[in-house]
């Protein structure tokens, strides 16, 4: 599965790479984040585009993987 | 228009408005400052409200007010004149006249010399186009740019509008639709479609002299303009100040189609989040959507006035603001007190 790193990047571009991971390769992804506003977002693009989102919570980061 | 060699939304994290600082976190920051006070000092930053109104005479008071925030557009021209209508839109929510107004710049040491001829270029159109001048102002270096402006306007002090004043059955009303920041973040990330962003431009770069001019015509109690803290934040502190509760109907509120559909995929500012925190305890959301949730969360740059109207004058006021402001909506009506200082319905 892919992976992305989005940690320290301004909104909305740890959405926007997860969508354009997902362009590449619809089968899923994983994301390295480490805001809560970044995790949100990604959290609501799953919902849009029907992924299923699983999260990973560690110290001030988390992990989301999204597949279909 | 020549294509600006470097994008000026690159240069800075976060755009207009979602860069204030969020409204509880302000709060904590402030809270043990002492304030002194003046007998005359009729509006204070301890009230939350636009700007500081003093009174000089029995018809004279000065209204003060302060905005700045990094590049909220690529083209310079465009950069500063949403600074200054933005900073300009205060004294207008207080019922002012704006009369004279004080650059306050930062640059990078790199920045060309033409681009920031033109973020001035643009602050002084808007301040011309308001009726007033620019007297001065201060630059220092920063390699984030930011720009902005201090503002004083004068007002009758019987006829001042705080964010406080409204009662109970007012109407409330709304002069621009909702979604700038949304539509500002879809920019930054090159998502936003050529129509969206003409809208976007074209909002920012509207002076509330026109809503202002109509409101104080009538039996206005209370205004605010909704600026960084989104409707939510900004009538929460109307509901507040009033200690009564809004009750606003979600299908009656403007909100930028595309705004919506680009906030359900997620493209939303950290403004969101944060604003959300500082008020969403208060809001009671009833069966709103999401993605129109966010919306109503949306830090706008820029956007219309919140307008509290004697019940008797609402349907002519909203009227007339219809015939020259973007969008003028009956957004909702106080009520008493409830549980919840918000309820969307």
């Amino acid at each position: 599965m892919q992976e992305i790193d989005v940690r320290g990047l301004a909104c909305p571009e740890p959405v926007v790479r997860t969508m354009k991971a997902l362009l590449k390769d619809p089968s899923g992804v994983c994301v390295l984040g480490d805001t809560a506003a970044s995790k949100e977002n990604i959290a609501r693009f799953a919902a849009a585009k029907k992924y299923k989102l699983e999260t990973e919570e560690k110290g001030g980061e988390f992990v989301l993987t999204l597949t279909k | 228009m020549k294509e600006p060699e470097v994008k000026l939304t690159k240069l800075s994290k976060c755009a207009g408005c979602g860069a204030k600082v969020g409204a509880g976190v302000l709060a904590k920051l402030l809270d043990d400052i002492r304030v002194r006070t003046d007998e005359n000092l009729l509006v204070g930053f301890d009230k939350s409200d636009d700007a500081s109104v003093y009174k000089l005479s029995e018809d004279l008071a000065l209204v003060q007010t302060l905005d700045f925030f990094p590049p909220i557009a690529d083209d310079p021209y465009l950069y500063g004149r949403i600074a200054a209508t933005n900073a300009l839109s205060d004294i207008y929510a207080m019922g002012g006249e704006p009369k004279l107004a004080l650059n306050i710049m930062c640059v990078p040491k790199n920045m060309p010399k033409e681009q920031v001829h033109e973020i001035l270029r643009g602050g002084y159109d808007a301040v011309y186009e308001a009726g007033a001048i620019v007297t001065g102002g201060h630059s220092i270096y920063d390699e984030e740019p930011k720009y902005g402006m201090s503002v004083t306007g004068f007002v009758d002090p019987k006829k001042v509008l705080t964010n406080a004043g409204a009662r109970e059955n007012d109407v409330l009303l709304l002069t621009k639709p909702l979604g700038i920041g949304i539509l500002t973040t879809a920019a930054r990330a090159d998502m936003l479609s050529e129509a969206g962003r003409e809208t976007m431009l074209r909002l920012m770069t509207t002076l509330n002299k026109a809503a202002r001019d109509c409101m104080v015509k009538y039996r206005v109690h209370a205004c605010t303009d909704v600026t960084g803290f989104a409707l939510l934040g900004h009538l929460l502190e109307m509901a507040q100040g009033a200690d009564l509760t809004a009750e606003i109907s979600v299908k009656d509120i403007d909100m930028l189609p595309e705004a919506v559909a680009l906030a359900e995929l997620g493209i939303l500012p950290e403004g969101v989040y944060r604003n959300r925190e500082f008020a969403e305890a208060q809001v009671d959301p009833g069966d709103t959507p999401l993605k129109r949730l966010d919306v109503l969360y949306d830090p706008q740059t820029s956007g219309g006035l919140m307008i509290a109207v004697d019940p008797a004058d609402a349907e002519a006021l909203l009227e007339e603001l219809r015939a020259c402001v973007p969008s003028a909506q009956r957004i909702g009506v106080m009520k008493p007190a409830g549980e919840k200082r918000i309820v969307i319905v």
